[in-house]
Order: structure tokens, then sequence, then C-alpha cells
């Protein structure tokens, strides 16, 4: 389904395109064994060869190029066995050696696409062009002195993968969802951490608008956005302004851009004319890269369950719903949790995990997710354990409390952090099964309610619900609905 | 009893085992030689005081059994390499009094085998130059002069070639037993040739490339500079190693390069390459390539001539590589880190300050090819262009190499030239480098060794190219040509006390 923009003159479709850079999850940088460790004190984690002294070589980090080709299998493209390392030329203060080391002809990884699911639940196919690695440059500091910039290197020297996809996202939406999938990715294959306030990951957001149909436009190009929400911000924003100029009968300079996120809005960074000539060449400090078929075969084998695998696993193999498995899968670390839950669940009940994955996947999705959400804490500091998770959710497979208590019991947990167990001996919340108890009471309140035993016998059916809310409070809540069901029925109905 | 400063390593070596000397002593004596010598401003830095602490620990060695081919001997290092704590600034004032926390591999190989450092010679800035003359510090005396007809020696200066001008003029001046030289286009080998010395680059690969100051990466090679090919093995074996520092070092086993010095080369396939016959090369040149011709037919080696086609594009290919390379390389000297730093009003006013006080001319030049040639819309025509003949001309030697095992040319196309003579002309400069530099490019192995004089009795060379990694065989044959020279000569001291 296309989706076009209405202008003042007609339709406009716009054309978005986006350059990822992910920072490699590596101890040592790409060329040196300098450490890679986040916050650090400025200047404390460079080698001679990330300050670039005089006389010091790149040596490939083997690690670096293991997770660049894990990310490429991750993402289904093709892995090329021969890749050369290029020097992107340019000066600046935080780059010591002048260069960048980077691949331009030919990257560590090719071309193939990746399948992201939007909002109304159709799917769309997006083309990658590229993965390739390259050193990340140091940080230039300008409010540590008033007039001058101080220079930390510590990040200098650090692999990076460009991920460059080819232009075939149409709305932000898309690229939002294409960036989620990608950052999905790397996490599952544990090659980049994903954490974007640390600069993990950020984007270069090329935007272009044209007639639908019509050859592509001129593009722009905004640098080092550094979240989902200020991308999606930059398209609406780009796409804004180059239907404004072309409306008005001018024309969308190719140039760089930067993102505002105060004000939401891009500026000029620099335009075409004053675009860096990076003199690309080969690196002659480093033979080209090459490895085995057998290398990659290797690290295919090593790599996780991918989340379109896991997804239909949980769809087709445990009957978890479509959404719920989207969710679920999103997030690795949730998908985790709810598979460990659910094998600890199967162990304690003894029953098949099909049987009891969409209950655990509604209490992770549902009660745990909205718990987490308003304590403002992730899964991974999740305040109750999956040992107590599985307690709680076998409390209810085995009929020990309802769905009720065991909401009341889940909330005394994330407030003691007690086990459920526990929390359902001390306070008495055991559900109540014995019919003969429960046979009493629903007699003692038909008697005492006559006047609404009339009126449900005349054909006011949903009194029934009266009556089991009756129930329910006599026992607070720990009488067991379907007991409750099966003995007031024959009751009313006399 | 000869001067010990007149000794060869090898004889240098066999003395301090034998215990007629020791290290200390024969220190002492180039110390003060090189005291007499300063006039030809060979050296940038002397460093007595650590010549003479290691040559005590040599002198240790040496007593407990544990000497080397290398141990005890002093030598001069080219100030391209990285030294520890000890002025290291390729000849620029851009790495103005550079000192660096790091010590190159090849100079560690050497420490670690007993030598001793007696300072860091001068060089061309960047070792971009063939004759000396673009130092900060200064340009290096030959110190050979020419001979007039009347007899008596000139009194002009003479470059000693270039780049490895200072390590040449040290060895030839008794200044220091031997000296390590770097070769990116024959700065090595022509410098020898111009001073009557043998010197050496081994295959690209060969030595770690780690810790010297880079100029051109595909192409710089370290490598021995000697008075004898003996000394030249001796030297190699010491400071070749595989390097995992170095992605480009190759991981083979260094031989014992004084074994392969049989004086045997019956049966060896010399071949002749015919486009090596330059139009206006002096007579004197052309002579002295066939009398080494008939040398080797004489120690019974088979002549044959052979075609590397691709010769003539070898020297504009170099100055397109060598520079490209080079502009890249050089970034790194922006002021911001080390070295100079001149402000200015912004960041990039001081880099442009620094670049233009810190970079000498020769640089410059270089620079601003390299950055053309590796510009958009120029990159195809130029660089790319180069890199293509460039595997043309690695591949005119396998061919040749089919059919031979060594390949015999000039050294250089001239003797050395006095100075001033053409720096002011840089294609005439760079034509120095016309039989050294399709070696440099194909990465294969190369010696000069003194076979002569010209006519007015100034230093010549032969030139001999090996097969990759098969430095045995040009250093065998290398020695039998240097037999059959008989070459003796020495410049007469003009300089010092005398």
């Amino acid at each position: 389904m296309a989706k076009y923009i209405q202008g003042a003159t007609g339709d406009w479709e716009v054309v978005i395109g986006l350059e990822i850079h992910a920072q490699v999850s590596s101890e040592a940088k790409l060329f040196s064994g300098s450490s890679t460790k986040f916050g650090s004190e400025p200047n404390t984690q460079v080698s001679f060869v990330c300050s670039a002294m005089p006389g010091m070589l790149p040596v490939i980090n083997e690690e670096c190029i293991r997770q660049a080709v894990r990310t490429g299998l991750a993402m289904g493209c093709k892995i090329n066995l021969r890749s050369v390392f290029d020097r992107k030329n340019y000066f600046y203060a935080d780059l010591p050696q002048g260069y960048q080391i980077s691949q331009f002809k030919d990257p560590i990884v090719g071309e193939g696409v990746i399948t992201v699911e939007l909002e109304d639940g159709s799917t769309k196919d997006i083309g990658v062009e590229r993965l390739h690695l390259e050193q990340d440059a140091g940080k230039s500091m300008h409010d540590q002195h008033p007039s001058q910039t101080y220079v930390d290197l510590n990040r200098s020297g650090v692999a990076l993968m460009e991920i460059v996809s080819m232009p075939d996202m149409r709305s932000a939406e898309e690229a939002g969802a294409y960036f989620r999938k990608i950052r999905t990715l790397v996490r599952y294959a544990g090659t980049c951490d994903g954490n974007m306030d640390q600069g993990s990951m950020r984007a270069d957001v090329n935007v272009s608008v044209r007639r639908p149909g019509a050859e592509l436009g001129i593009r722009s190009e905004t640098k080092n956005v550094n979240s989902i929400r200020f991308m999606m911000q930059v398209i609406e924003f780009e796409t804004r302004r180059q239907i404004d100029i072309l409306e008005d009968g001018g024309e969308v300079d190719q140039e760089t851009r930067q993102f505002d996120p105060a004000t939401g809005t891009t500026s000029s960074l620099r335009s075409k004319e004053e675009a860096h000539d990076y003199r690309y060449f080969p690196d002659p400090d480093l033979l080209p890269l090459e490895f085995s078929q057998a290398f990659v075969d290797e690290l295919a084998k090593g790599l996780p369950e991918l989340p379109d695998a896991k997804k239909s696993r949980l769809i087709n193999d445990l009957g978890v719903s479509e959404y719920n498995a989207g969710v679920l899968v999103a997030e690795k670390e949730n998908a985790d949790y709810f598979e460990d839950l659910l094998g600890e669940l199967t162990q304690k009940t003894g029953k098949d995990k099909d049987k009891l994955a969409t209950q655990a996947a509604n209490w992770v999705i549902v009660d745990l997710f909205g718990a987490l959400k308003k304590a403002g804490k992730s899964i991974t500091e999740s305040p109750v354990s999956i040992q107590h998770a599985a307690e709680l959710l076998s409390l209810q497979v085995d009929g020990t409390i309802s769905g009720r208590i065991a909401k009341d019991v889940f909330e005394i947990m994330l407030k003691t952090g007690s086990s459920p167990e526990q929390i359902v001996e001390e306070k008495g919340l055991k559900q109540v099964s014995d019919t003969g108890a429960i046979e009493a009471m629903i007699d003692e309140i038909l008697d005492s309610n006559q006047g609404k035993v009339e009126q449900y016998r005349a054909g006011k059916d949903k009194l029934f619900g009266f009556f089991v809310g009756q129930v329910m409070k006599k026992t607070q809540g720990k009488a067991n609905p379907q007991v409750v069901n099966q003995l007031l029925r024959p009751k009313l109905d006399g | 009893m000869t001067k010990l400063t007149e000794l060869t390593l090898a004889e240098a070596r066999d003395g301090m085992v034998k215990g007629d000397f020791t290290s200390r002593e024969l220190t002492e004596q180039y110390l003060s030689n090189m005291e007499q010598g300063r006039e030809l401003n060979s050296y940038i830095v002397e460093t007595a005081d650590i010549a003479l602490n290691m040559a005590d620990k040599a002198d240790q060695m040496i007593r407990g059994g544990n000497a080397t081919g290398m141990t005890g001997i002093p030598i001069a290092v080219k100030d391209l390499y990285c030294t520890k704590d000890v002025h290291s600034a390729s000849a620029s004032h851009i790495l103005n009094g550079f000192k660096p926390k790091y010590e190159s591999t090849v100079t560690a190989n050497l420490w670690q085998d007993g030598a001793v450092m007696l300072g860091k010679t001068n060089m061309d800035e960047f070792a971009m130059g063939s004759s000396n003359e673009t130092s900060y510090y200064g340009p290096v005396k030959n110190p050979w002069r020419a001979t007039k007809e009347n007899g008596t020696l000139e009194t002009k200066d003479y470059v000693p070639g270039g780049s490895s001008g200072g390590s040449v003029a040290a060895v030839a001046g008794d200044l220091a037993v031997a000296a390590t030289g770097t070769d990116t286009g024959g700065s090595i080998r022509q410098p020898a040739a111009f001073t009557g010395l043998v010197g050496m680059k081994p295959t690209y690969g060969r030595c770690s490339r780690w810790g010297m100051i880079a100029f051109a990466s595909s192409l710089d090679q370290a490598g021995p500079i000697t008075k004898t090919v003996r000394d030249a093995a001796i030297m190699m074996e010491s400071m070749a190693s595989y390097d995992v520092k170095d992605s480009t070092s190759v991981e083979r086993t260094v031989p014992n390069y004084e074994h392969a010095l049989t004086g045997d080369i019956r049966g060896m396939k010399i071949g002749i390459p015919k486009e090596y016959r330059m139009d206006g090369m002096p007579s004197a040149i052309e002579k002295l390539w066939q009398q080494g011709i008939a040398w080797m037919k004489a120690a019974g080696a088979e002549i044959i001539d052979i075609s590397l086609p691709h010769t003539k594009y070898a020297l504009p290919t170099y100055y397109i590589v060598a520079p490209a390379e080079a502009s890249s390389n050089l970034a790194r000297y922006d002021g911001v880190k080390y070295g100079l730093r001149v402000e200015g009003d912004s960041l990039d006013g001081m880099y442009k300050n620094t670049r233009a006080e810190g970079f000498g001319h020769e640089v410059k030049r270089r620079i601003l090819i390299g950055t053309y040639v590796l510009s958009a819309g120029y990159y195809d025509a130029y660089y790319l262009k180069a890199q293509k003949i460039r595997t043309l001309i690695a591949q005119d030697f396998a061919k040749a190499y089919e059919k031979v095992d060594v390949i015999l040319t000039p050294t250089a196309p001239s003797a050395a030239f006095a100075m001033g003579e053409k720096s002011d002309d840089p294609i005439a400069m760079y034509l120095n480098d016309i039989f050294t530099v399709p070696a440099s490019l194909a990465g294969l192995p190369a010696i000069s060794v003194p076979a002569g004089l010209s006519q007015d009795a100034m230093p010549l060379g032969l030139h001999l190219i090996g097969r990759a990694f098969d430095e045995e065989t040009i250093l065998r044959a290398a020695q039998v040509l240097e037999h059959a020279a008989g070459f003796t000569a020495k410049p007469k001291v003009w300089w010092g006390d005398k």
C-alpha cells in the first residue's frame, strides 16, 4: 500500500535510507588492544596506535571481524570472504591519524533483506546494501574551557559497524520499524548492546521526496541521530521541509544536516560544495581481509535462535498469539524471561509447554510488563525472579489460587519480594474448592436474596453474576469460581 | 696495526670474540671519529652515554659466551627509526624533538643481539629525497670528493645520495661500523652506491615496519648499510623478523644469511634486462655493467638476456603510489598531539600554520601530488592506474624469474653529484631512482655492491635483484661480484683534523 503525503499541488512520496552505526561489542578496539569500556576517565584507554604515534601500525582485532560476520548472518546478508580496509582521509582534532580506517569498495558484508512488521499488521521487505567495519573517532569537548577544545581519545579506534539500507522506506513508521528490527537483531546476535543513550547505536538519515512513481529526488542527510523518536522527527520534518521547497518552485539542496532535539528541526551543516573529498584508498598497512566459508559456518552455528524463528516457534509450537509473540521477541531479554519462566513452570506443574504458554505470555505481557513500566525498570532489573513468577503461575494452574487472588499476590510480591507460596500461606489466600462449604454459602445467599432469585427465575439471566459476586465477597475472593458456577446454576435454575 | 674503526663488521666481531679488543674500546674510537667527523653532518644526535652503556653490556655478553653476530658492534641508526627516549623525527621539523616511548622492532632486534647505538643519522626529510638535501638538519656531505684531472681532490661538497645519506656518510667516513637504512624507492641502495658501500633492501615483509616512521607503507622496508656483503648478511639476519604488530610482515624463518656466502655461483642464471639501458647514461656506468656481466660469467654463471617491458612506467608509477600513501601517512602531523604546533586563530588556522612551518618543500610537494592523485575524479586516472601498472611490473619480474635466478643492473644512472646541482630540478632528482624503483614496486630483495670508480674516482655500484624472500641468492652473487671487483678504495679524509 503506497502511503502518499498530500501537498498543496498533489501527492508526494517520501523515500528514506538509513546508515546505522552500531558499536561492536568487544573488549578491545578494532585495531589496538585498548579497552572499549564506556564512561572511563578521558584519555585512559588510549594506546600508541589509537593516538597515532609515528610508526604505529593497526592490527585487526579478530573478535570484531567475528562480530561483523555474526551480524551479517543475523541479518541474512551475504558474507564477503574477502574484504578490504580503506583510509577515509580528513582532518579533525579528534581524528588522530588524519584518516579513519573504514571499508569502502569491498565491505565485509553484502546485500540482504530485512522484513519488518507495521502497525496495521502488514509486513515490508527493506533491502540492506552492506555492512562495513570502521573505526570511531575520538570526542571533541567544547565545554571544558572558555576558549579551547579538549580531546578525549577513549573512543578513538573503537569498532563500529555501519549498516547501510537501500532507499526502500516510505514513511517514518517504516524507518522506525527497520531500525528497531536491526537493533533487535544485533542484540540477539550479541554483537552490539544497542544502547542508544551511550551512543552505541545512531543513524544518519537520508530523506528525499518525489512525485509518486517519479525518479528519486535530491536527498538530505541528517547526521548522528541517536534515538528512534528523533529519527522519526527528522523524517517528518525533512519531508515537510522538502515538500514546501518544491511546491514553492525551489530545489532541494544535496547537503548534510544536523538535528536539534530541542526544536525537533534540522539545519544545514555543510553543502555539497563543502563536502569532504575523502580520498579513499586501500590502507597499505593492512592486507585484504580473507577468511574461509568454514569460519563463517562455524559462527553461524554459534548464533542463538533469531527473532523471526523464535516468533514462529512461539506461535506454531506453543500456541502464543501472534501479537504476544511479536511483543515477546522484540527484546531478547523479554523472550529469554518468558522462555525461562515457561521452562520452570513446565517443571513445576508437569504439564506440557503448549498448555502453559498462553497463560505465561499473558502474565508476562500484562502483569509483569505493567508492573515494570510503573516502576520504570527493565526486565533485567525485574523485582520478581523467574522462580517466584513460575510459582505464582503454578499456584493458579493447580487451582490453589484464582486469577484474581494471583493479582493480589503479585502486588504483594512486588512490595515485599516474598515468595508467592509464603504469601498465600500467610494471608490464607488459598482458593476454597470445598463443595460442601461453598454449597452452604450459596444456600445462605439465596435465602437472604429471595427477591433477586425471583427476578432471575423470571428471566433476568444477568443476575447470575450478582450471585457469583456475593459468593466471592463472602469468601474474600477465595472461592474457586468454577466450583461456584457448577454449584450455583442448578440451585438457581431450581 | 689498522685502526679499529677500519675493520669490517665481521672482523670486529671476530676480534671481540677472540678478546683482541672490547666493544668499549671499539665504541670509544668511533665516538672520537664521530667528533672529528661532525663536518659531514651525518649524525643528528650522538648518543655517547647510551653507546658506552650498551658496549659494556655487550662486553658482558661476549665474556659470558653469548655473543651473536652483532654483539658489541657500534652502529648508526637512521632518524626514521623510533628509538625509545631518543630523538626520532625523520629529520623533520614537524616532529620537533620527538622522543618516542617505544622502540622500533628492527632496532629492538639489534639491541637484543647486543649491537651498540652510536646515534641517530641524518636523512632526507621523511625519507623523501635522493641527495640528503631535504633534511631540516641540513644537508649531509659525502665523505667522497671527486679527483680532478691533476690528481688533487675537489674542494666542493658532494651529496651522499638519499634518503639514507647520513647513514652512508657515517659508515663511509668510519663514523660507524654499519648503519640501518630504509628503502622506499632506492633510499638504501643509491646512497650505498654513491659512497662505495653495500646496501641491501630485503623483500617487503622481511623486516617489521613497526616503529619506523612511515613514508609509503606499501614500499618502506628496513635494511643494512655496511662495508662488505658479509657484513650485510650478518646485520640482515639480526634485523629481520616476523612481527605480529605489523600485518604486512611475513611469517618465515630467518635463515643464517652468512652461510649463503659460499662464493660459488656456478650455473647461476643472471638476467640482463635490456630496458635498463638508458639514453644519456654515462659511459662509465655502461662499462661497469658490462664488466659486471663479464665477472659473473667468469665465475661460472650463465648470462641470459631478458625483458622487463613495463620498466619505463616504473618511475611515474612510483611517483604516484609513494606520494599518495605519504599524503595520508603524514596527515597525523597536525600539531594536535605531539611535535611542532604553531598556534592559529582556529583549528584550521593552527593546521595551516603548523604544517606550513613544519614540512619542507619536498615533503609539501609530495603531499600535494599525493592528495591530487587520490582526489575524486583523478583517482582512477592516476592512483588506480598506477596500482595496475605496479601489478604488471611485478608480473614482468615473475616471468623473468622463470628463466633466471638474479637480475643484474647498475644501481644508479650516475655517480654522486655535487651538492645543489639537482636540488632545483625535481625530475632530474627523481631519475636517480630509475634502476632501484622497479624492485621496490615489486617488493623484491635487492642489493647494491661497490664495483668500480667513475672517471673522477667517485664510487659506482652494481645492483642485484632477487626473487621474493631469496635474499640468500643475491647475497651469494653479490659477494662474488664484490670479490671480482676487488673494491678497496676509501675516501681520502678531508674533514676534521685529518
